[in-house]
């Protein structure tokens, strides 16, 4: 066993970025569920984000472009899952599977010419000064700008839902839809507002695993992300920070078991390997043993004339 | 039961998207662990299924299901194609092993092939390539490039194929480089770029400047490339496209002729139950091209010792070979025979850490 082999500056660091896809998907279903819709589609979405992203950056050669048009092609996606279910009034559930489906065969679609290319990479925001702070410059500072726009995002929503008016009327959506309709709110434009800023968020994070954590294109390659991030909000209880809590925590133990493993430590790998959920899982349902409940009209289907 | 439900969905598409068969040819079916565009092992075994294609043509038809998960679900995509009528079954990866052997049970006029297992039926048969002989000229290589002299090993599943790589990978590095060190991580999966990216990364940081990986797709040669100055190599596939990178070699599974072989001894009503192991010298393990970051007296070296191998005059675990514990293994001159091999679960001495049982 050799603990000295593991630098904690670069494993914290490394948790920030394997935190991230997880974080986005996370944020923009919290968005999306707050509002009372129930999105299982984020697998597919961020798929089509990663191809999207990539394929943009690829032909633009720029990065920033390619998240751009992840987030479009991700929120593109989501509004066909709005159309079935805000206008179709299609089940959520079934609609969200399809969408998955859908998305990880349109990407493997799209992606067929891209295999195997690398993509220019992200630039590192090594901002000037505080990135030469020895430990703290290594671990905070030193990262593309997509993992600060995932905790500006967590912040941003937490203080649109909590501080703003939007955020209100978004929640009273969320908590009985029937009482928004009656007030006058546009209860089926801001679902489907919402709806497509999950998938702008979900595409976002599945483009940072094709453009910076992998770098590449391969069919599949989310692996199940997103249904790590649908997990997350669950255990969150809906709270934006727990959200990005639980990410860390599920990013960083995994990074930090990899490491355990590289070092030999002398931990059964089984249990390393499941770690990162369960430590996951433990601290979230700690956390909400609080009376956070789910929004009460998640998943039902709204008709202003029933 | 939001669970159940979406799992109950998740399999009525994934059995919607096997197609219907038509009667009069020959039905050839493969399950495959990953996307065939894996870059890696899926793809490889796909190039083989679109080589039964070709040739065959008319006589033939193939279907398949790509990324099913090792276990229940398997048995499930397996029986869905028995019952569509296909004639031939390849199941290619080890975790099929059970599902295979159980609904061969269920079909006995339909055939099976597992890749990379041990249990065989009436109507089951296994098949494999010694991809020890291609690790051994990979150890032979990254012994011979690490500068740092640790070289990271991005392990699956604690399998005997996986672990006789990682023997082998190590006995021939050791050779050339007594000072050389094995970092092991398990990533406890086949096919996940995020976490095989994440595991080379991890290795790479700790200080490995050579990876040998034995998951499926390329991502571990991607985080190799973004590292710079580390060494890594095709696995399953040629991985070509990072030639200019840090692939320096690879070792290339060729199943065209087998499953073009079986095919066909299934048409003529010759087939029979056999464990087929083949490597170097019959075709079915490729070195791909070693690249000019190679030292030529090196890459010499690793084409005598590829000669050697596809000759049998060396074989890849020959005495003296002492286990992890220090017991003698295998006597001076003595060669490994395919029981133990086919079943090895130890590490040979001078690897550190314990195999995860």
């Amino acid at each position: 066993m050799d603990l000295s082999a593991i630098n904690p500056a670069l494993l914290l660091a490394s948790l920030l970025v394997a935190a991230t896809p997880i974080l986005l998907a996370g944020i923009g279903e919290l968005v999306v569920e707050r509002a009372g819709v129930l999105n299982l589609g984020v697998e597919g979405m961020m798929i089509t984000g990663a191809i999207c992203g990539f394929m943009a950056t690829i032909v633009t050669g720029s990065p920033a472009l390619g998240f751009l048009f992840a987030a479009t092609g991700g929120a593109a996606l989501s509004f066909l899952f709005a159309l079935l279910t805000q206008y179709a009034l299609a089940n959520q559930v079934a609609s969200g599977l399809a969408l998955t489906l859908f998305g990880l065969g349109l990407s493997s679609l799209l992606g067929q010419d891209y295999v195997g290319l690398k993509p220019p990479s992200t630039p590192q925001l090594d901002i000037p000064l505080l990135s030469d702070i020895p430990f703290l410059g290594t671990v905070l500072f030193s990262h593309d700008a997509i993992v600060y726009l995932g905790i500006a995002l967590v912040a941003a929503v937490w203080a649109t839902l909590k501080y703003t008016r939007v955020g209100l009327v978004l929640r009273a959506v969320g908590e009985n839809h029937d009482a928004a309709h009656a007030l006058g709110y546009k209860v089926v434009r801001i679902r489907v507002l919402a709806i497509m800023f999950g998938g702008a968020c979900a595409g976002l994070g599945g483009a940072y695993i094709s453009l910076v954590r992998v770098p590449q294109w391969t069919e599949g390659m989310t692996a199940g992300a997103g249904w790590i991030a649908l997990a997350l909000v669950v255990f969150a209880s809906w709270k934006p920070w727990r959200v990005l809590l639980g990410a860390w925590l599920f990013g960083g133990i995994n990074v930090l078991q990899l490491n355990l493993q590289a070092a030999g430590v002398a931990i059964p790998v089984e249990y390393l390997t499941m770690s990162p959920y369960i430590i996951t899982i433990l601290v979230l349902v700690i956390m909400s043993a609080d009376k956070s409940r789910a929004p009460a009209s998640l998943g039902r289907i709204f008709h202003a004339s029933s | 039961m939001r669970l159940n439900h979406l799992l109950a969905t998740a399999a009525v598409a994934l059995g919607m998207a096997t197609s219907a068969f038509a009667d009069d040819k020959t039905k050839v079916g493969f399950v495959y662990v990953g996307p065939v565009g894996d870059g890696g092992w899926t793809y490889e075994h796909d190039k083989g299924r679109l080589a039964v294609e070709a040739e065959f043509g008319d006589k033939v038809e193939t279907v398949f299901v790509e990324s099913v998960p090792e276990g229940a679900d398997s048995e499930r995509v397996m029986t869905q194609m028995a019952l569509q009528g296909a004639d031939l079954i390849f199941t290619t990866s080890f975790g099929y092993m059970d599902p295979t052997i159980n609904v061969a049970k269920k079909f006995p006029n339909v055939k099976f092939e597992h890749a990379t297992g041990y249990k065989t039926a009436e109507n089951v048969s296994v098949y494999s390539a010694r991809f020890y002989e291609g690790r051994a000229i990979q150890g032979h290589i990254a012994g011979n490039m690490t500068e740092s002299n640790i070289i990271g090993y991005i392990g699956s599943f604690p399998i005997p194929e996986v672990i006789r790589g990682i023997n082998s990978a190590f006995i021939h590095a050791r050779k050339v480089n007594p000072d050389v060190e094995f970092k092991i991580v398990w990533a406890y999966t086949w096919f996940d770029p995020a976490k095989e990216a994440d595991a080379a990364k991890v290795l790479i940081e700790q200080g490995a400047d050579v990876i040998l990986q034995h998951t499926d797709s390329t991502a571990p040669l991607a985080a190799a490339a973004a590292a710079g100055n580390v060494v890594g190599f095709g696995q399953a596939s040629d991985m070509a496209e990072f030639k200019d990178g840090p692939r320096v070699s690879s070792i290339i599974d060729d199943w065209a002729p087998y499953y073009i072989a079986r095919t066909r001894a299934v048409m003529d009503g010759t087939w029979e139950t056999m464990s087929t192991w083949d490597g170097i010298g019959a075709g079915m393990v490729g070195i791909g091209e070693i690249t000019d970051k190679v030292p030529a007296d090196v890459k010499a070296e690793a084409l005598a010792l590829k000669a050697a191998l596809a000759d049998g005059s060396y074989h890849a675990f020959t005495g003296p070979i002492n286990k992890q514990d220090g017991s003698v293994w295998l006597a001076d001159g003595e060669t490994a025979d395919d029981g133990t091999l086919a079943g090895m679960s130890f590490y040979v001495e001078g690897i550190e850490g314990d195999i995860p049982q």
